[in-house]
Parts: structure tokens; C-alpha cells; sequence
């Protein structure tokens, strides 16, 4: 089958101003006709859903939480990107696409990238409009932080809770659509199948986690907004119910997967303590706008952070990297964390771990304070006191998170970090439109493949769901539906509906019924093991075959010993986990494959066989120019389709950051 | 950080359903480390619990670093347990010593009602802030977001309320189960925006009525919600409400409210 990326033909910065202008459009008495399945309420669910409902549309929506307002999208810290210029500080629309094309190391469509940056202010208006509180200079207007990969100003934030805040925007704009009517929300509800009519997609099949009970929901279309597939590695700082299975029965199904092997580790993260480790914490990347990360400069180096004095410091990424310094993008600023490490240089009992100190942006901001307020003879305990002040009021949320958890205070003791799983750039394959593979369904945020290329740059992730899902779907998703308003509403009491239930049912009674001895948690935590030695910040051919077989052999174990307690037919969290552990395990293989298959390292995708002599990644254009589509053929049985990527405006060079 | 281990009782809320008769079950877990949080203590002891082949217990989390507002553990008799400002994902161990006790229940509250063990439904927050906690603004409606300055203070002061994370602390916390920490933390986000003006007075009047509908019980200025809120929401949001809600009522806003 060929890939149609669908990209409208023309100069890029009018590619989606013609689509617009062009696309099809549905009637408002139509849109009362037409009903749309909407999984997952994160940035990309709950903006899509509000905004389709306002449009009229009867929306469906389904969340595994208890409310859509704790999908994972609350957990962002950072900002937002937008191309607004108001630091007057050269910025543009064309400045923030080429930043994401060259961040995403040329593995980006151009034009979904142009695109994104196109709507990215109108995302910050939107929000403010909603009530988003952003912050604010004392003149009343927003106020922007630099994030790494950029040297211009444009992240929006909110203290270190953007998304938390950008997600109560989103979600009160849904609530307020439930309350007219337009949109019905299921909380408590997983999606387990896809099912499909005629070749289309046309409902699915959810579970109701309270009771256990399957229920058939009807569609004319179905957006998968279920975010990112980062804890396929066990740790890593997505929440504990982030999960593939959406995505990936949708796979299943026929949607090609774009990729797969595109994972982000970001590199400030709170280290592993011990083997009770269920998660890992982000420390928000805005940390190294004021932080300088450095390692002693002798290996093995016991001391305590404070003994070591200034000239035997190696602060590594300004030595690297002079003209990014410490705000290197996240693949990069992990690689030499890793590096630095492997050779001997790490810090704390695990030695796994660098410094994010915070001493001198102290130092700097107490001068500032004691300028500003006059005081020429200020004490050094003054400054130190009034910079500590500056940096609480910047992150001060972020430093008693730490504290919390490590029982370190951050103001006093260097923190030590250590780069984690945390976003995947790679997701179902869509076309320009977001359509998967699977007409009539559609893959919006962090779960499709579309706009990061092989690495996401900070600040990003808010903007592409955002965009997605106010400003993308809107248009798009009316360009099918206006050929789908003869369709009347499938009953599901139709045999497509009935197979894929019973296919469900099927699947979970054997589940069920293998009632071996060892538990689903086990597992995962095998499986996460496997990715993160193997397919994790550095990959190499021997470890990626190795993978694979090991893979398939937990599969085989998994689903001949895994232990469920409990019962189908009730509130059974360990059934709800087995169920995700599943996809997790066949998907792995698929990265391991992916990830053998891509002979270059490019952005998240670390090859060992493919490096400089200094350590930098190595791209090879001329073979690997493209999206690696994967269909499924059966169990283990992935068949590669590629999309070229065309580079018109951006001419790929070897990113470099020095 | 000094580490160490312990082992310890823990006395834990069962309840098969809804309808069920609940009761504490006694339990023992060793070697808990002390770099552990409270919530990975509970993974220890629900693979202990599958290992031996009994039920685990059920419990709500998400995201484990304190902000999606899914954990709701009643620990000790204090929501979120003993730290301050602290969700019970964020709870670590080095709190606890060897041979202590600990009790854990959910969420009390008739709004709030039981699903399983440490589970509780909490869909009746969703239905208020339907009833008005937003700003009625469809997607492209927006002007330049620059067009309309703020003066910071009250944009800092909406963000500490719209700092809230819904996880009902401030109910179970509150001898009458009362949501008034909750809804006003909405109100006050919104009231003090001028995004927030045209609907300020119904949203009031209509958030107050759903809140009252669910079951929740009155305000009578205990204070416990406010300090056992994990964001550190402040009590003056709760006199914020009252002043706008008695200005909506005194505006005749009563005719307007649906």
C-alpha cells in the first residue's frame, strides 16, 4: 500500500491556509447527525472533544481515570511554545518550524511541522481566553522562559505546572460542552478494540473498569488521543496507567505504526533509589535555564558536591557545546550525561547521576536583588538570601518536589539527576489530516508519529496536542465526514460489533484462566528491564537481536504464567494492567525491530555503529530519509513501508549545538 | 539521607463494592525501605498479597509525583497522611520507624462514595464544575492574548487557586464533608480574571447549587481543609465565594441561575 502523506501541494505558508480554504465542510444540521469517539481526555482528547462539540458534533468521550481532568497532560512542567515574538528577539513562525525540523534531527514532515508552528499563537490566545493563568510581568503582560534547542525566548508557562494548567483550560472547555449536551463522558472506561465496517473504522469496544462490563459504542469516526507509549520501559516518568493498548489495537487493526523506535530520555530527571522504583520524576528541563550541570573532573571522585572546589568541576555540556551550553536539546544533554557516567564521573551511591547546581543562578540573582534595591555594601548572606528568594519564586515548586523525595535540599546540595524514558516521539502513522491508515481513524497527540521527527524539543509536546486537537481536527475531520452524512448510525447489535466483543471477551477469559505464579508487575518490570539495557539510550545490532528474542520469550511466558487475583466482572485493577502488560511486550519487539532496522543514529535513536569520533550522533540521509511504517502481519510479523521525507525549504546538515 | 529499613502493621479499609459492608484488615510488611514512597510501600505489599494468592488492595494513583490528584489515602487520620502541602504519592517512608502502625481509609464522605477498598467515586467534582467553572469561549473566538493585560498579582493570586488538583482532601478532611475549599478554588480562579466577569455571577450561584445537589455537606470555618489541601489552597478563597455568592443573590442573579 502507498503512503499518502496528503500534503497539499503549494508554497509551505500557504499549504494550510489553501486546506482550509478548501477542505470540505459539513453542514450545522448535518454535524447533529454525526457521532464521533473520542479516546483519551489529555491536551489532544479534551481540546478535540470541547472543540468538535462546540461545533455541534455528538461526542463520545472515554477515560481510564476517574476524571479527564488527571490525564497524564497535567503532569507537564514547562511551557508551551508559541512563535509570538513578544520578546521582540528575532522569533517567527518560520523560526519555530525550522527549530522543530532541525531539534527532530530532519525526521519531520515539513509540512505538518510549518503547520504547527503556523497555529502555535493562536494556541496562547485561545488559552488566555479560557482563563489559563499564565504568567504575567508586572506591566500585566505574558512573560516567556528559553527552553533547550532554541535561543530565542518563547515559552509560555505557568510556575512549573503548565500543563496542568492548560489541561483544567481544556477539560473546563469539555465540561462545559458536557453540560449542553454536545459531549458524553465516560470516566473509569478502557478502550479494548477497534471495530471496523466495510474497511472503515466505525466504534469500539470499551471496558467499564468499575463493573468489568464490555460496551459497544458506535462512531462515524474515532480519534485516538491516548497519548504516548514511554512506560513499555517500566520506568519512566509517565504515569502509572499510560498505556499503548489503544493505539496498538488499533494497529492491530491495520493502522501503521511511525517510528516506533523515536523515544525521548530526557535528561533531568531524580535517579533510580532502589529496585521498589515505580516511577521516575522529571525535573522540568526549565531547571537547566538557570542550573549548570557538571561531574568532578576525576573519576571515582567520593567527595561531597560542596568539597569539590570550582577548578576540578567539569561542566561538561558548556566545555561540549559552548554555544547551547546547558540548554543542549534533551537527546544530546542525556547522551553526555550517559557518557560522562559510563566513564567513571557519575556522582551519589549509585554513581549513576550528575550534578544540576544551582550555586552560582543564586549568586547571579542575589546581585541583582542587591543592585535593584540599592544595596551597594550587601553581605554575602544577603545576596545569597535574597537569591535564594529569585530562584523559589522560579521553581521554587520544583525544588520542594525534590526535597520531597530525595529529602535533599536543593538550595543548599547540588541535585543530582539522571536522564529517564519520557516522551515518544514516534506513534501511529497519520497522513497530514491526522487519518491513520484505517479511514475515519484518527491518531491526535503524543499518539501519533507526525510532527517531532527523532527527537521533541521542550516545550513542544503542549503546543502539538493543543494544536491538534483546537485547531487541526476541526477542519480535517469534516473533510471525511462531509462524504459520510448519508451514513446512518450503525446498531450495534451489528455482527462486527459482536465479533470484536467477542474477541475481547475471548481474549480476557484466557487471560484470566492462565492462573500461573507470577504477577503482572513482574513482568513489566522484565520487559522494562530488557528495553532500557537494550533499546534504550544507546543501541547496538548484537543487543537489539538479543532483545528480540528475549522478548518473544516473555511474551510466551507471560501469557502461559501470569498471575490475575480477582475476578472479570468487577473493579479489578491488576486485570486493567495485565491487559496494557500484553501490548507492551508485543510492541517492544516491534521498537527492537524498528531500532535494527533504522542503521543511522538520528535525535532519540542512538546506534552505537553510528557515531563521530568525538561521540556526536551520525545521520545517513541518503538511506534513512524516511518514516518507517510498520504494518502487522501476524504475531511477530511487522512489514516496513517507507515515506520519504522531501526537505524543500530545510536543508539537513549535521545538527550541531557547539 | 540516612537509609534504613522497617517492617510494619498496617490496619487497611476493605470493602468488596459499593454495597458492601466494609472493614480493617491487618497487615504485615518487612524490609519497607525507608527512600520508598508511601504508595511503593502498597506495591510491596499488594505483590506480597498476589504472591500469597489473595486479593490486592485496591487503591487510586496516576502519576505518582503530585499533581494529577488521583491518590486519596486517609493515613493516620489525616487525608494525604502527615506531611504538609503533600499528596500521599509524595509521602516517603523515612517518615515512619520500625514497629509502627499504620491505619489507611478512603475518602469519607456521602458525596464520595466507596468503589472499592480505598476507592472512591468523585464524579460529583466533574458535575459542579459543570454546573459553571469555566469561561464560555468557543475554540478561534480569541483576540491577541497580549491585547488584554493582567496585572500580575491578580494573575498570581487566580493561579494559586487554579493550583487545586480535585482530589477531595479538603471533603474528607472537613467533619461535614463539606466541597466549599474546592468550588471556591474555582470561583476565585475565574473571578479574579477579567476573562472570568461576564458569567462571575452565575457561576457562583450555579456551582453553589450543584455542590449543595451532590450532597455535600455546609461550611461551618473549621479550617481543616485548608490544612490538609496538598496545593496549599487558603481559606480566602472560601470568603471570596461567600462575598460572591451573596453579591450574585443581592444582584438578583438567584432569576438568572439555571
Amino acid at each position: 500500500m502507498p503512503l499518502n502523506s496528503k500534503i497539499p501541494k503549494g508554497p509551505l505558508e500557504s499549504k494550510w491556509k489553501d486546506y482550509k480554504a478548501t477542505c470540505k465542510l459539513v453542514n450545522p444540521a448535518n454535524k447533529r447527525q454525526l457521532e464521533i469517539i473520542i479516546i483519551g481526555t489529555g491536551l489532544a482528547g479534551a481540546s478535540a472533544a470541547a472543540s468538535l462539540g462546540e461545533l455541534g458534533y455528538k461526542v463520545k468521550t472515554f477515560c481510564f481515570q476517574d476524571s479527564p481532568r488527571r490525564a497524564h497532560s497535567i503532569a507537564a512542567q514547562g511551557g508551551i511554545n508559541a512563535a509570538k515574538n513578544y520578546q521582540n528577539d528575532g522569533d517567527s513562525t518560520y523560526r519555530l518550524f525550522y527549530d522543530t525540523v532541525k531539534g527532530g534531527d530532519y525526521r519531520a514532515r515539513e509540512g505538518n511541522v510549518y503547520r504547527l508552528a503556523e497555529v502555535s499563537a493562536n494556541i496562547i490566545d485561545q488559552c488566555v481566553a479560557q482563563g489559563v493563568p499564565f504568567a504575567r510581568e508586572y506591566g500585566g503582560l505574558l512573560s516567556n522562559r528559553s527552553f533547550g534547542g532554541t535561543q530565542v525566548q518563547r515559552t509560555f508557562y505557568a510556575a512549573g505546572q503548565t500543563g496542568q494548567q492548560l489541561l483544567i483550560g481544556a477539560y473546563q472547555a469539555l465540561e462545559r460542552q458536557v453540560s449542553l449536551g454536545n459531549v458524553t463522558q465516560y470516566s473509569r472506561h478502557e478502550m479494548l478494540e477497534i471495530v471496523m465496517v466495510d474497511g472503515k473504522a466505525r466504534g469500539v469496544i470499551v471496558r467499564n473498569l468499575v463493573t468489568g462490563e464490555l460496551e459497544r459504542h458506535f462512531g462515524h469516526a474515532v480519534l485516538l488521543c491516548s497519548g504516548g507509549y514511554g512506560n513499555v520501559f517500566y520506568l519512566s516518568t509517565n504515569a502509572m496507567g499510560s498505556n499503548v493498548t489503544a493505539a496498538w489495537k488499533a494497529h492491530k487493526k491495520g493502522a501503521f505504526f511511525g517510528n516506533p523506535c523515536f523515544t525521548q530520555i530526557h535528561p533531568t530527571c531524580i535517579p533510580v533509589s532502589g529496585d521498589h522504583q515505580s516511577k521516575l520524576t522529571l525535573m522540568s528541563e526549565s531547571l537547566r535555564n538557570d542550573g549548570r550541570i557538571w561531574v568532578p573532573k576525576k573519576q571515582n571522585d567520593n567527595r561531597k558536591a560542596n568539597e569539590i572546589p570550582e577548578e576540578e568541576r567539569d561542566y561538561y555540556l558548556e566545555r561540549r557545546y559552548p554555544a547551547f551550553g546547558n540548554l543542549v536539546p534533551r537527546d544530546v544533554a542525556s547522551r553526555a550525561a550517559k557518557e560522562r557516567c559510563d566513564a567513571g564521573y557519575g556522582v551519589g551511591a549509585s554513581k549513576q547521576a550528575v550534578y544540576l547546581d544551582y550555586a552560582s543562578a543564586i549568586q547571579r540573582y542575589g546581585k541583582i536583588e542587591a543592585n535593584k534595591k540599592g544595596m551597594s555594601n550587601a553581605s554575602a548572606a544577603e545576596i545569597t538570601a535574597m537569591g535564594k528568594d529569585v530562584v523559589k519564586e522560579k521553581y521554587g515548586n520544583l525544588f520542594e518536589m525534590y526535597e520531597k523525595i530525595t529529602g535533599e535540599n536543593p538550595y543548599e546540595i547540588p541535585m543530582r539527576i539522571y536522564p529517564a524514558v519520557h516522551y515518544t516521539m514516534g506513534g501511529l502513522w497519520v497522513d497530514y489530516e491526522l487519518q491513520t491508515t484505517i479511514p475515519g481513524l484518527y491518531a491526535l497527540g503524543e499518539a501519533n508519529f507526525s510532527d517531532h521527527g527523532a527527537n521533541r524539543l521542550g516545550a513542544s509536546a503542549l503546543m502539538q496536542g493543543l494544536a491538534d486537537g483546537y485547531f487541526v481536527i476541526p477542519y480535517t475531520l469534516g473533510n471525511y465526514l462531509a462524504d459520510d452524512i448519508r451514513t446512518k448510525s450503525i446498531p450495534t447489535d451489528h455482527p462486527a460489533f459482536v465479533a470484536a466483543e467477542k474477541e475481547v471477551q475471548d481474549r480476557i477469559n484466557r487471560m484470566m484462566n492462565i492462573k500461573g505464579t507470577e504477577s503482572v508487575e513482574s513482568f513489566h518490570k522484565r520487559l522494562g528491564k530488557i528495553m532500557w539495557d537494550k533499546c534504550g539510550m544507546a543501541r547496538n545490532e548484537k543487543g537489539l537481536k538479543e532483545a528480540i528474542v528475549e522478548i518473544q520469550a516473555l511474551r510466551k511466558e507471560f501469557w502461559s504464567n501470569v498471575r490475575i487475583p480477582g475476578d472479570i466482572n468487577e473493579f479489578n485493577p491488576e486485570l486493567d494492567k495485565a491487559n496494557r502488560v500484553a501490548d507492551f511486550i508485543e510492541l517492544g519487539e516491534l521498537m527492537c525491530k524498528d531500532a535494527l532496522n533504522r542503521n543511522e543514529s538520528c535525535g532519540g535513536h542512538f546506534r552505537e555503529e553510528y557515531q563521530t569520533e568525538d561521540g556526536e550522533a551520525m545521520r545517513q540521509d541518503d538511506l534513512f530519509t524516511y518514516v518507517a511504517a510498520w504494518e502487522y502481519k501476524g504475531e511477530s510479523q511487522f512489514e516496513l513501508h517507507k515515506e520519504d521525507l522531501n526537505y524543500e525549504i530545510v536543508h539537513p546538515t549535521a545538527r550541531s549545538y557547539k | 539521607m540516612e537509609h534504613y529499613t522497617m517492617n510494619l502493621t498496617l490496619k487497611v479499609w476493605k470493602q468488596k463494592n459499593h454495597k458492601a459492608q466494609g472493614h480493617f484488615e491487618t497487615y504485615q510488611v518487612k524490609d519497607i525501605s525507608s527512600e520508598m514512597s508511601f504508595l511503593e510501600m502498597f506495591d510491596v505489599l499488594n505483590e506480597q498479597l498476589i504472591a500469597e494468592g489473595k486479593e490486592p488492595i485496591a487503591f487510586d494513583h496516576d502519576c505518582r509525583e503530585g499533581i494529577c490528584g488521583a491518590c486519596s489515602m486517609h493515613i493516620n487520620g489525616r487525608a494525604h497522611g502527615p506531611w504538609h502541602h503533600t499528596t500521599t504519592c509524595q509521602l516517603h517512608m523515612r517518615e515512619y520507624k520500625n514497629g509502627d502502625t499504620i491505619v489507611v481509609e478512603p475518602w469519607r464522605a456521602n458525596a464520595f462514595p466507596v468503589i472499592k477498598d480505598l476507592v472512591v467515586d468523585r464524579q460529583s467534582f466533574d458535575r459542579i464544575i459543570q454546573a459553571g467553572g469555566y469561561i464560555s469561549v468557543n475554540t478561534g473566538n480569541a483576540v491577541d492574548a497580549n491585547a488584554l493585560p493582567i496585572d500580575k498579582h491578580s494573575a498570581d493570586e487566580s493561579f494559586a487557586s487554579a493550583a487545586c488538583i480535585g482530589c477531595g482532601a479538603c471533603v474528607a478532611a472537613c467533619p461535614n464533608a463539606s466541597a466549599m475549599l474546592f468550588v471556591s478554588a474555582k470561583v476565585s480562579h475565574l473571578a479574579l480574571l477579567p476573562q472570568g466577569e461576564p458569567e462571575r455571577q452565575t457561576r457562583a450561584l450555579n456551582m453553589v447549587q450543584q455542590m449543595d445537589k451532590e450532597g455535600f455537606g455546609g461550611c461551618t470555618n473549621i479550617g481543616a481543609c485548608e490544612a490538609e489541601c496538598p496545593k496549599g489552597i487558603s481559606l480566602e478563597n472560601i470568603a471570596r465565594l461567600n462575598r460572591e455568592y451573596i453579591g450574585a443573590v443581592m444582584a438578583g442573579g438567584s432569576q438568572n441561575a439555571v
